[in-house]
Formats: structure tokens, C-alpha cells, sequence
């Protein structure tokens, strides 16, 4: 890359949905607004203000139908007056609309029309009911396909792709190891007073996981809904910034990560999956991202992977190479991808335990990253060894579609 | 007559009330169902929603409105199957909505009993009152000439008065729906000697589809549920009678409301489920049902008293409980009824006393809602009331003395021959009623 590329003051909202104490379907809640507002305010008060940013990204995914709002970059002058008439735009590409925020950042730094970029990314999806949600997130997939689709959209096409992994691979070989992923997912988020689960304190979470068998009458055929992400609300920024942004906004580079590479690639949304036992673009993207940061999987410390759906974490262990085809689950179940284990994953709880509100998650996981390489995690702070100094983010929207992956090491 | 075509033309009575909404809302969801199955495109089916009340009717089909879609939502899996031919219809939003739209079509709102003269079912939802339910039972039947089968919802009269009073022989049962019938799984059947074999099949066919338990009792006042539920108050009242020798009856009643609810574990104490049934409810029962027992008195001078203040309890259309031997506050009570002052006197004034004076739970004690979780939970009420009956606390002895007055009540229900066995009047009390064990069991010996 022509520039070195940081991020640095990242700022989560509270993951809102149900697990949270606070959360009560039946009163009003925050909106958009209130979200956008908070993230936002969270990065300024971090870079010495609103002066100091040259150009706005924010991800959201359907606010249009959520909550009847289009035009969500016209929010960011909102945040700060100071923010008022300088480019700020919206980005979509379904739940990878937050790391499409984020690689717009990056290209705008490196076309240098920008040395501080804030880039955020926000969803408000408790509006509706799950039934009607489930259609509202169906517009992640092609609508011309809608009609022959299950109720409930995306749990149904990962449910196949589970479906498939069972046949292959067994049942109950396959189950144990999606078990141990929303295991991993419940601990690591009862450690980040943001995540959407911190408040959990179920005692036998496997026992319940594995109580809970999948029942295609009432939800899908092979998932049930601890094997899903949550239904949040909530917003994530953080800031781009050049070696010149870094300098004007008074942050030290050890307090900021550097983008050492990153690839953003698209599947063609009307066809269907290539390999329902493959995360194909994912496998594309993280491999290239990888190549651009000359570096191999075996020198990553933490990733963030986009666990839709626990089968997700299976297929994403698998797709960025740490197992073969088929020895996912094992991999997952013997403890690798723990916060303790060879690659720890999802470190405050991933989209299934931390939450996802849709067009943030991108942002978030950045956010998550940011944190663990600067030793800003508090409790959910990992070990990040010098053999091992490496984070990497894989934001997807779609069915394995838009995919945004960006490897990362603490500044220097 | 085949199931289908029995329920293509059917009227509910008193369809605006609270027992006659719930029943027309699953009827209406149960016909609509049968209606989109691809063997019936093309008939129409028509379900008449019959009360007194214009009001009632409005608010009937607001109700309707919002719990056909909370089912639809509830069922959208099912229903993006059963519209799997409708292209027009996509997304789940679509689909409930055309959900709705069909079973809606199926009501018709009125108040013209004539309506009726022309439905092959009639579901019976009026006031517990005999003679009313025959009279307009009789002029239906008079002016239909399908031959119609009644399903009275009487939770007290005797099905065989009914029967032959409004001359319906064969041709009426007891299809007797717990409060609130869209919710309690509970479904008593009582037939007569004369019911017709294929109206029985028909109710169980009807029941299943509507996920209900039947639970089938003989045809005595009062049935299995209110049987035990009208004694079992009774003596909850006596209870407090007798306290109230030695101390004010607003205590006696907190004390014995309390055991009933805490001690025994069950869902509300004995006075709050007076209240919740209606002290007015309770009393018509109890004197609906008395003409028919020959060597007890089911009466309460108490009930007459509460009755000539005024003071009914029940519920407000929104479902909030209003105030009768208890006053409520969201839903909880924190006072009780002085009847000699004629005003609530506030728990806090005396509660610590009166609990004081009852005593401890067991150690081993669990609330109601967390036992009733509990699966095979005789393995924790065993050893709970074994503890209780080493206490010799007020409380403790209350409870056991209540526990054993319960289990006399439903072991005398099936020696009069109400209920078929023991297990019936259990699945009665634990289905009708939640309570979180069967009153015929073996903890109070």
C-alpha cells in the first residue's frame, strides 16, 4: 500500500436485544439516532473532536424497512456540527455493510483525499417482530428467490448448509463442535459489558445447547436458535486515519493498529452457492488479504469471523485454512478457537453471543481487534504473543456474498 | 356429515364474551384451515359470531383481528406451505396478511339469532343460567332444520337437564373450555346418556384439532373442575371463618390465602382464585350446584355478604384484575377486604405478624413457578411436604390439613362417579387449573 493505514479509538454501543436486562419488547427504545449518536460522539471524544475528521462512512444494512428511514449518511452531521458539509456517505452491502465502511475509509486515505476518516456502522432491527424481520433480512439474498425460501430466510439457507455438513460428516460429530462455538461465544461475551450476552449466566450451557434439538415445524430442519445470531440494535465506530491523521489526532501509534492488508470481493448474488460445504468467497477474500499482508494464517493471533450461524464458525475455520475440508467442527471442538486455545475467535462473543446488529457488525469486529492488539480489551482481554501478533477481521453480507477481510498488527 | 362439512356452517352464542371469544377465535382459526385445504377451494364457510352486545361485536373483531395474527406469526413456517400456490404472496409479511384476511372472511358478526338456524354446530357461550341456555337452545333448534348438534359450555348445569329441557335429545353435550379458552389446554366433555357416538367423535376430533386435553367427566353439577374448585374454596373460606375466632378476618383471609398459595404451592392463594373467577361466578355456581348434592350445602353466607357490598372481583375487559376479597395493585394483591369497615386494609399493616405467626416455609420449599418445572416433580413435593409435617408451625399445619381437605375433594369426585378415576380430576387440577401437582396423591397421609 502506497500509505500505512491505522485504526484507532474505537467505541461500541451497547448490543441491544434480548439477553440484556435492560431490553423489554413492550417499551420504547432508542432509535437509529440515538445509536449513530453515541458511536459517533465514542470516536470523537477519542481524536481530539469533529475538526479532526476529514470524510464519514457509515454501514446499515435496511433502516429503510427496520425503521422506515433512508439517507442514513445525512445522520453523521448529526453527531457534531462539526461534521456538517464534509463527505459523509452511506454504505451497503447487506451484514457486511460495516466492513464495506471500513474499506471505503481505507481507499479514501489511500487516495489521499482523507487523512482521518470516521467510520461507523449502525442497525435498529427490534422494530419488528422475528417473523417479519426474517423478510426484512431476506433482501441479503435475491428477492426472485424469495418465494421458494424458508420463513425464516437466513436461519433456512444456513440449515442447509448445516444439513449438508451432517450428511457429510455426521451429526453428531458436526453438532458438538457448532455446541462448543456458541459455548465459546456465551463465555468469551459475558466478558465485554457491551455484548448483548454479558448478562447471561446460564450454568450447563452445553447441556442446554445440546437439549435444544433442531425442530423444522416451529423454526428450520438443522438449526436451533442458539445456533443463531442475535436481533440487536446498536452502533460501532472507529477511526482511519494516515500517519499524518495519527499525528493530528494526538493518538501514538502503539495505541492505534495498522491495515497491513485487506481484500473486499462480491459473488454474483443470483447464483446459488458454488459449494454448500464451502465458504468460497470467504476462502478468496481471507486468502488474498493474507497475501496482500504477506503473511500466512499461522501468524494470526485473533480473528473476528462473522458466525452468523454457529455452522458459520465451522465452515469459516475451514474457508480460512486453519482445517481441512471436513475437520472444521473437530478443530472447533477441541478447544483451538477458544479464548484460550491455538486461534482464539471472537473474543467478546462474536454475532452469537456479542450480537449483530446488522450493518455494525463490521465495525465492531475492527473495534474487537483494535482493542485485543492494544490491550484495551479489560476482562475479555486476550494473550497476544510476538509469534503471534497478528488480527484479522472477515465481515460478511449475504449468503457467502460481500465479503470485506482485513488483517491487522498493533502500531509501532 | 363428514368433520369438514360440519363446520362449514357453525354460530357461537354469546360470541362477544369472554368464554365466546376465545372459543369463536379458535373455531374461526380451525374453519379457516379446513377452508384453504385444496379439497374445499371453491365452498364457503361461514362462522356466525352471535351476541347481544353491538359493542361487544366491535371489540370482538378487534380482538379477533389481533390474535389471528399473532397465530398466523406463530405458524408462518406452516403457512408459507399451505400458500406455497399463491405467487402474489412472498414474503412472511404477505402471507400472515392474507391469513388473517381468510379467517376474518369466515366471521359474521350479529346479532341476529336467526343467523343460527341454518348452522350444522352450535356452540353455547351465554350466561350460566338453565333456563335462559334452554330457551334460546330450543328456539334454535325449533327453526334449524340440520338436525344441529349443541356444544354448551356450561361449567355447572347438568348437560341432561339441557338436553332434555330444550328437547335436543342425543344432540347436545358439554364442551366445557377453561378460562381463557385460547390459552388453558383444559377441555372437560360431558355427554348424556343419549349423546349421539358420532357428536362424541366429533368433539374429540374438534378438541384434538384445536390441541386441547380432553378430559372426560360424568354428568353431575359442577363437573370435575368445579367440583373441586367450589369445595375446595369452600373450605379455604371456612378455614378463615374458623381463624377468625381469635383474630380480625383480614388476617384469617391473608393467613389462609397465603398458605394456599405458598405452603402448597400453587399459583395464586385460594382467595386471589375466588377473585379471579369472580366472587359473583363463584357464588352462581355454587348455587347452580347445590340443588344437586343431597348431603352437602355448598354455600357461603361470607360470598352473600361480599355480594351485598358490591365487592365482586373479576377481571376489566383489558384482563386487570379487579378488586374483590383482595385489592390489587399490578396484578399483585396488597390489601384485603374488611367487611365490617366496607375498605381494603393494606397487607403491610399486619403481614409481619400474621407471617410471623404462620412460620416458616420448609427449607426445601420452591416456588410455584420454578416446581412447576420441575418434570416428575413428586420427587421434590415428597420429600417437601414430608418436611412441612415435621413443623408444627400454624402455617404448616394449615397447609397439611388444607392438602388433605384437596385430596378428600378429588377422591370423593370419582366415588360419586364425576370423574372416571383418579388421574382425570389430577389432569383437571393440573391442566385447568396449573397447579404444579395432582390434589389426589399420597403427601398428606
Amino acid at each position: 500500500m502506497k500509505r500505512k493505514i491505522y485504526m484507532t479509538a474505537g467505541y461500541n454501543t451497547i448490543s441491544m436485544g434480548t439477553g440484556r436486562k435492560e431490553f423489554n419488547p413492550r417499551k420504547e427504545r432508542p432509535g437509529l439516532e440515538h445509536y449513530i449518536s453515541e458511536a459517533g460522539k465514542g470516536v470523537l471524544n477519542q481524536i481530539g473532536g469533529a475538526d479532526n475528521v476529514d470524510e464519514s462512512f457509515i454501514g446499515n444494512f435496511m433502516a429503510a424497512r427496520f425503521n422506515k428511514q433512508g439517507h442514513i449518511g445525512g445522520f453523521i452531521g448529526m453527531i457534531d456540527p462539526g461534521l456538517e458539509f464534509k463527505p459523509a456517505m452511506r454504505v451497503e452491502g447487506a451484514c457486511g455493510s460495516g466492513g464495506l465502511a471500513l474499506v471505503s475509509g481505507i481507499r479514501s486515505v489511500l487516495s489521499e483525499t482523507a487523512d482521518v476518516v470516521l467510520a461507523m456502522g449502525v442497525e435498529v432491527q427490534n422494530t419488528v417482530k422475528a417473523i417479519y424481520g426474517a423478510d426484512i433480512l431476506a433482501g441479503a439474498g435475491w428477492y426472485q428467490k424469495r418465494k421458494n425460501s424458508h420463513a425464516y430466510f437466513f436461519p433456512g439457507q444456513n440449515s442447509d448448509r448445516a444439513g449438508a455438513y451432517y450428511e457429510k460428516y455426521g451429526y453428531d460429530y458436526t453438532r458438538k463442535g457448532m455446541g462448543k462455538w456458541f459455548c465459546n461465544d456465551m463465555e468469551n461475551a459475558r466478558l465485554d459489558g457491551t455484548a448483548q450476552e454479558f448478562h447471561n449466566s446460564t450454568p450447563d450451557l452445553e447441556g442446554m445447547y445440546h437439549g435444544m434439538k433442531p425442530n423444522g415445524k416451529t423454526f428450520v430442519d438443522h438449526l436451533n436458535i442458539l445456533d443463531c445470531s442475535k436481533v440487536s440494535d446498536g452502533a460501532s465506530g472507529i477511526a482511519i486515519a494516515s500517519e499524518e491523521g495519527l499525528k493530528r489526532i494526538g493518538v501514538d501509534k502503539k495505541d492505534a493498529v495498522e491495515v497491513i492488508g485487506w481484500a473486499q470481493l462480491t459473488r454474483n448474488i443470483t447464483n446459488d452457492p458454488p459449494n454448500m460445504l464451502e465458504l468460497t468467497t470467504v476462502k478468496k477474500a481471507a486468502a488474498k488479504a493474507l497475501e496482500n499482508a504477506g503473511i500466512s494464517i499461522d501468524q494470526v493471533g485473533t480473528i473476528e469471523i462473522h458466525d452468523c450461524f454457529s455452522i458459520v464458525g465451522v465452515l469459516g475455520v475451514e474457508a480460512l485454512g486453519l482445517a481441512a475440508p471436513g475437520k472444521g467442527a473437530e478443530f472447533i471442538t477441541e478447544g483451538n478457537t477458544s479464548r484460550t486455545g491455538k486461534i482464539p475467535m471472537n473474543t467478546t462473543g462474536g454475532l452469537i453471543g456479542w450480537g449483530h446488529p446488522t450493518g455494525a457488525t463490521g465495525v465492531h469486529q475492527a473495534v474487537t481487534i483494535w482493542q485485543q492488539l492494544t490491550g484495551k480489551a479489560g476482562n475479555a482481554q486476550i494473550d497476544i504473543t510476538p509469534e503471534k501478533p497478528y488480527g484479522m477481521t472477515i465481515n460478511m453480507g449475504g449468503d457467502d456474498v460481500t465479503i470485506a477481510a482485513i488483517v491487522y498488527k498493533r502500531g509501532i | 356429515m363428514n368433520y369438514d362439512e360440519r363446520l362449514k356452517h357453525v354460530s357461537v352464542l354469546g360470541a362477544a364474551g369472554k368464554m365466546g371469544s376465545g372459543i369463536l377465535l379458535l373455531t374461526a382459526v380451525e374453519m379457516a384451515d379446513i377452508s384453504l385445504k385444496p379439497e374445499n377451494k371453491g365452498k364457503t364457510f361461514v362462522l356466525n359470531a352471535i351476541d347481544l352486545s353491538d359493542d361487544g361485536l366491535a371489540g370482538l373483531m378487534d380482538y379477533l383481528r389481533v390474535q389471528v395474527q399473532k397465530i398466523a406469526e406463530k405458524k408462518a413456517v406452516m403457512l408459507r406451505q399451505l400458500y406455497a400456490d399463491r405467487n402474489d404472496l412472498i414474503e412472511n409479511f404477505d402471507i400472515i396478511e392474507q391469513y388473517v384476511i381468510d379467517v376474518l372472511r369466515i366471521v359474521r358478526p350479529t346479532t341476529a339469532i336467526e343467523t343460527s338456524y341454518r348452522s350444522n354446530l352450535i356452540f353455547e357461550a351465554v350466561s350460566e343460567n338453565k333456563d335462559l341456555k334452554v330457551k334460546i337452545l330450543k328456539q334454535i333448534d325449533t327453526n334449524n332444520p340440520n338436525q344441529a348438534w349443541f356444544f354448551t359450555n356450561t361449567s355447572s348445569v347438568p348437560i341432561h337437564i339441557i338436553e332434555d329441557e330444550a328437547g335436543l335429545k342425543g344432540r347436545v353435550l358439554g364442551f366445557h373450555f377453561y378460562n381463557p379458552p385460547a390459552i388453558q389446554k383444559l377441555v372437560e366433555l360431558i355427554v348424556t346418556a343419549n349423546t349421539l357416538p358420532e357428536a362424541t367423535q366429533f368433539a374429540n376430533s374438534y378438541a384434538k384439532a384445536l390441541r386441547k386435553v380432553v378430559v372426560p367427566s360424568n354428568d353431575f353439577a359442577g363437573f370435575i373442575g368445579n367440583g373441586h374448585f367450589m369445595r375446595d374454596a369452600l373450605h379455604g373460606i371456612n378455614q378463615a371463618l374458623e381463624l377468625a375466632n381469635t383474630i380480625p378476618l383480614t388476617e384469617a383471609i391473608y393467613k389462609v390465602n397465603k398458605v394456599s398459595q405458598d405452603f402448597l404451592v400453587r399459583p395464586m392463594g385460594i382467595f386471589q382464585l375466588i377473585d379471579y373467577v369472580g366472587v359473583d361466578v363463584v357464588q352462581f355456581i355454587m348455587k347452580v350446584m347445590n340443588p344437586f348434592l343431597a348431603t352437602e350445602d355448598l354455600h357461603s353466607d361470607l360470598l352473600d355478604k361480599m355480594m351485598e357490598l358490591g365487592v365482586k372481583g373479576g377481571q376489566l375487559s383489558s384482563g386487570a384484575q379487579k378488586d374483590g376479597f383482595l385489592k390489587y395493585e399490578k396484578g399483585s394483591p396488597v390489601a384485603v377486604f374488611d367487611s365490617k369497615a366496607g375498605d381494603y386494609v393494606a397487607f403491610d399493616s399486619f403481614s409481619a405478624k400474621s407471617d410471623e405467626q404462620l412460620g416458616a416455609l420448609p427449607n426445601s420449599f420452591k416456588p410455584w413457578k420454578t416446581a412447576v418445572k420441575i418434570a416428575g416433580n413428586e420427587t421434590h413435593f415428597g420429600p417437601y411436604f414430608e418436611e412441612m409435617k415435621t413443623m408444627k408451625t400454624e402455617g404448616a399445619i394449615l397447609a397439611i390439613r388444607y392438602g388433605k381437605r384437596s385430596d378428600a375433594i378429588g377422591r370423593q369426585l370419582v366415588a360419586d362417579k364425576v370423574a372416571h378415576n383418579d388421574q382425570d380430576v389430577n389432569t383437571v387440577m393440573l391442566t385447568g387449573f396449573f397447579h404444579a401437582y395432582g390434589p389426589i396423591n399420597s403427601f398428606f397421609e
